[in-house]
C-alpha cells in the first residue's frame, strides 16, 4: 500500500504539515479558523508530529502497519485493519479511551484528544481528492506517499 | 533604541504582520536564521525585531496565512544627491566597527547602464523567411575549445573522404549555457549534487568553482568543468582528470583584484576534505596566482595542467572584465587557453566587499564586443572559445551575448533564483535562510537536491525553448549563425562611443 513516509534530510522542521494536517480535518477547512478556534475551543489536533533533534527533524504520523499492534490492544473494534484499503482505521464513535493503543503503538503515533476520551490518528486524507494533506503542504517534498 | 547602538533602528526592512491572519504559528520563528521573529513569553504570540532583518523573505514565503509582508523600511533621510542612504548607513556601520564592509551576491549599484537593456534584437520581416521552432529543427548545440584553421581530408581506399586534420577536445553542450563556478563551501553540498544532476540531465556543465570535487560527484564528470584557483583547493591529480573541461580562475567580476576568503565556520568535514584543508580553519585565496606573474607564466600553467590531463580536455581561462580585457584576452589565448570565460562587474559571489564589487570592473557588455573584436581582428578567434558571464538574467540577455560574440554563457545568480535565493545579499554570513551559502545542517537540508535539480532542468529548458524562438524570428536555425552576428543587435539611446565599443548600430539604422 502507498504510505507516508518522511524524510529526515530533507525535513526542514517547518511544521507546515501539521498546520496542513490540521486544516484537512477541520470542520471549516480555513487554516485561521481551524487553528485559532477550532483547535482551542474544540481540541482539534494534528495527527502528525515534527519530532526535533539538533538539526535532525522528522514529521512522524501512523505508520498504518501490516500488523497493527494497536488493532490487537483495542478493546471496543474501534481500530481496525481495512483488508482493501490497507489502511488501519479508526472509529471515533466506538472508541472507549482506554488508551489501549497509545501504549501499544511502538511508534507513539496515536494521540490523545485534548478534550475528549477519544484518540487523534492519522486516516491517510482518505476522502481528500489531492491525497494526504501533509504530502501536498511540505515546502520541501520530505513527505511522500509511495509504494515502497 | 534602548541599550542599543544609537543608530540600530536605521535599518533597511520592516517586517509588518497582518494581525487578523497571523495565527501565531511560529513557522516564521523556525525559518528566519537572523531571530528576527521571536516568541513573546509574557505576551503569548510571535513578535519581530525589525532591525535584524535582512530582507530574504523566507518568512514571507513560508507563511502558512500570508500574513507577513517584507518592506523597505519608509524612514527617509533628508533628499541629498550626494549623499545617499547607501553612503550614510555605510559611514554609521564603518564609525561603529572599523572594518570593510561585506557584500554578497552582485553589484546592485544603479549608475552603471546595462547594455542588454539598450540592445534590441532583430526579426524576419518579408525578404526572409522567419522559422518556426516547434515545426523545423533548430540547433542550439554548442562545442567550446580551439577550432582547427581549415579541414583537411584524404581519400580512403573505397574513395570516402576522412578527415586528415587534427581535432583539439571541446566540451560538447547541448544549450549555449552552463552554470558558473560557485565553490562547495561557499553553497553546500546539495546544491552542487543538484547543478551536478541538472547539468547532466540537460546536457550542459556546471563549474566546481574553487572548492575541489567531492568525491561522489565524481560520477558527474562529463558535465563538470573543474576550477583550479589561486588557493589550489581541492585540487589533485583525480580532480584535475575527473571533468570535461579544467578552468583556472584568475579573476571573479564580483571582485577583480582580490582573493577570497570562506571562513573557518563553513568549513565543516565534508568541505574539509574536498578542499583538503583542515576542519574549521579559513580557507584563503590569495589575490594573484602566485605561479602567475605574465602571460608566459600562465602558459606554463596551462600547458602543466594539460599535461596532467594528456590533453584530453580543453582548459579554459577565466578573468574579470577590467581595463584592458581584450589585450589580456589576446594574451590569455595565446598563452594556449582553449577558453576565455569573461566576467563582468554584475557577477555574483559569496563574499566581496562592497567598494570592490561596486566600484571595480567594467560591464560584460562591453567587454565581451571588445574581445570578441580584438581576437578576429588578430585572426586568432578560433583557437578559444569565449564564455561570457556577469549578470545574465533571462534568455534575452543569452541571445545578446551570443550575437556580440560569445560561444556561450555562464549564469549562476540567474540558478540560485531558481531555487529560492532573494538577492538579500547575505552570503558573507553563512546564514543563508533558504539552504543555499550555507553549510550549518539545519539550513543546508532547506535545499532538497530533488526538488533544486529539477528547477534548474526548467529554467534551462524554459531559457532554451525562448531562444529557439528568438533563434527563428530572426530567420536563423542554428546558434552558429548567430555568433558574433552583430547586424541583428540594434542600440536604443547609446553614445557613439559605446556603439562602436558594442560593434553595433542605433537603431533604425
Amino acid at each position: 500500500m502507498k504510505r507516508v513516509y518522511p524524510n529526515k534530510d530533507y525535513c526542514i522542521g517547518c511544521h507546515i504539515c501539521e498546520l496542513a494536517c490540521l486544516t484537512a480535518h477541520s470542520k471549516s477547512k480555513d487554516l485561521i479558523l481551524a487553528y485559532t478556534v477550532e483547535r482551542t475551543g474544540e481540541g482539534l489536533s494534528s495527527c502528525k508530529h515534527v519530532h526535533e533533534g539538533g538539526p535532525t527533524c522528522v514529521a512522524l504520523s501512523c505508520r498504518h502497519c501490516d500488523e497493527p499492534s494497536c488493532v490487537a490492544a483495542c478493546i471496543s473494534g474501534a481500530l481496525q485493519k481495512d483488508p482493501e484499503s490497507g489502511r488501519t482505521t479508526y472509529d471515533r464513535e466506538k472508541c472507549v479511551g482506554c488508551w489501549s493503543c497509545l501504549m501499544a503503538c511502538p511508534f507513539g503515533a496515536i494521540a490523545r484528544h485534548p478534550l475528549e476520551n477519544k484518540i487523534v490518528k492519522c486516516d491517510l486524507c482518505f476522502d481528500r481528492p489531492g491525497g494526504p494533506a501533509c504530502v501536498a503542504a511540505c515546502p520541501n517534498q520530505a513527505l511522500k506517499q509511495e509504494e515502497r | 533604541m534602548l541599550f542599543q547602538p544609537i543608530n540600530r533602528n536605521y535599518h533597511d526592512f520592516s517586517i509588518v504582520r497582518d494581525k487578523d491572519a497571523c495565527i501565531n504559528c511560529k513557522v516564521c520563528i523556525r525559518q528566519c536564521a537572523y531571530e528576527a521573529h521571536y516568541w513573546d513569553e509574557s505576551r503569548q504570540k510571535v513578535m519581530h525585531d525589525n532591525a535584524k532583518c535582512v530582507g530574504c523573505h523566507r518568512c514571507e514565503a513560508l507563511c502558512p496565512t500570508s500574513a507577513l509582508l517584507i518592506q523597505k523600511k519608509k524612514s527617509d533621510f533628508k533628499d541629498n544627491a550626494l549623499w545617499k542612504p547607501e553612503f550614510i548607513k555605510y559611514i554609521y556601520k564603518q564609525a561603529d566597527t572599523g572594518g570593510v564592509l561585506l557584500t554578497g551576491m552582485g553589484s546592485p549599484v544603479g549608475n552603471i547602464p546595462v547594455y542588454w537593456d539598450k540592445l534590441l534584437l532583430d526579426a524576419s520581416q518579408v525578404t526572409n523567411p522567419s522559422i518556426d521552432p516547434l515545426r523545423e529543427p533548430m540547433e542550439l548545440k554548442t562545442f567550446l575549445g580551439a577550432k582547427p584553421v581549415k579541414l583537411e581530408f584524404t581519400k580512403t581506399k573505397d574513395g570516402s573522404p576522412k578527415l586528415k586534420t587534427k581535432l583539439t577536445p571541446n566540451i560538447e553542450l547541448n544549450y549555449p549555457l552552463m552554470f558558473s563556478a560557485m565553490s562547495f563551501g561557499s553553497i553546500n553540498f546539495n546544491l552542487h549534487i543538484a547543478m551536478a544532476r541538472a547539468a547532466t540531465e540537460l546536457g550542459i556543465c556546471y563549474n566546481t568553482g574553487e572548492g575541489g570535487l567531492h568525491k561522489t560527484l565524481y560520477q558527474y564528470g562529463k558535465n563538470t568543468i573543474v576550477q583550479v584557483a589561486s588557493g589550489r583547493f581541492g585540487v589533485h591529480r583525480d580532480f584535475l582528470n575527473a571533468g570535461a573541461g579544467i578552468e583556472i580562475k584568475v579573476g571573479q567580476g564580483a571582485k577583480p583584484g582580490i582573493g577570497g576568503h570562506l571562513p573557518g565556520e563553513k568549513i565543516n568535514e565534508m568541505v574539509s576534505v574536498t578542499r583538503m584543508v583542515p576542519l574549521g580553519s579559513d580557507a584563503i585565496s590569495p589575490a594573484p596566482h602566485h605561479d602567475i606573474y605574465s602571460i608566459e607564466d600562465l602558459h606554463q600553467l596551462i600547458f602543466a595542467l594539460k599535461e596532467a590531463s594528456e590533453y584530453r580536455v580543453p582548459v579554459s581561462v577565466k578573468i574579470a572584465a577590467v581595463h584592458n580585457v581584450a589585450a589580456i584576452a589576446s594574451g590569455i589565448v595565446r598563452a594556449g587557453a582553449d577558453i576565455v570565460a569573461i566576467d563582468g562587474m554584475r557577477g555574483g559571489t559569496g563574499a566581496a566587499p562592497g567598494m570592490i564589487r561596486d566600484n571595480v570592473g567594467i560591464p560584460i557588455e562591453l567587454a565581451l564586443a571588445q574581445v570578441d573584436q580584438r581576437l578576429r581582428d588578430e585572426g586568432i578567434r578560433n583557437r578559444a572559445s569565449i564564455v561570457a558571464a556577469g549578470g545574465i538574467r533571462c534568455s534575452a540577455d543569452v541571445v545578446k551575448a551570443i550575437a556580440l560574440g560569445a560561444d556561450a554563457v555562464y549564469f549562476a545568480t540567474a540558478a540560485l533564483l531558481a531555487v529560492g535565493c532573494t538577492l538579500c545579499g547575505k552570503c558573507y554570513t553563512g546564514k543563508c535562510s533558504w539552504g543555499i551559502a550555507t553549510n550549518d545542517a539545519k539550513l543546508a537540508k532547506r535545499q532538497n537536491p530533488d526538488v533544486a535539480a529539477k528547477k534548474l532542468v526548467n529554467l534551462v529548458h524554459a531559457w532554451g525553448h525562448e531562444i529557439e524562438e528568438m533563434l527563428g524570428g530572426m530567420g536563423l536555425n542554428s546558434i552558429e549563425s548567430l555568433r558574433g552576428n552583430r547586424d541583428k543587435l540594434r542600440a536604443v539611446g547609446l553614445s557613439d562611443t559605446e556603439m562602436d565599443i558594442l560593434g553595433v548600430k542605433h537603431a533604425g539604422r
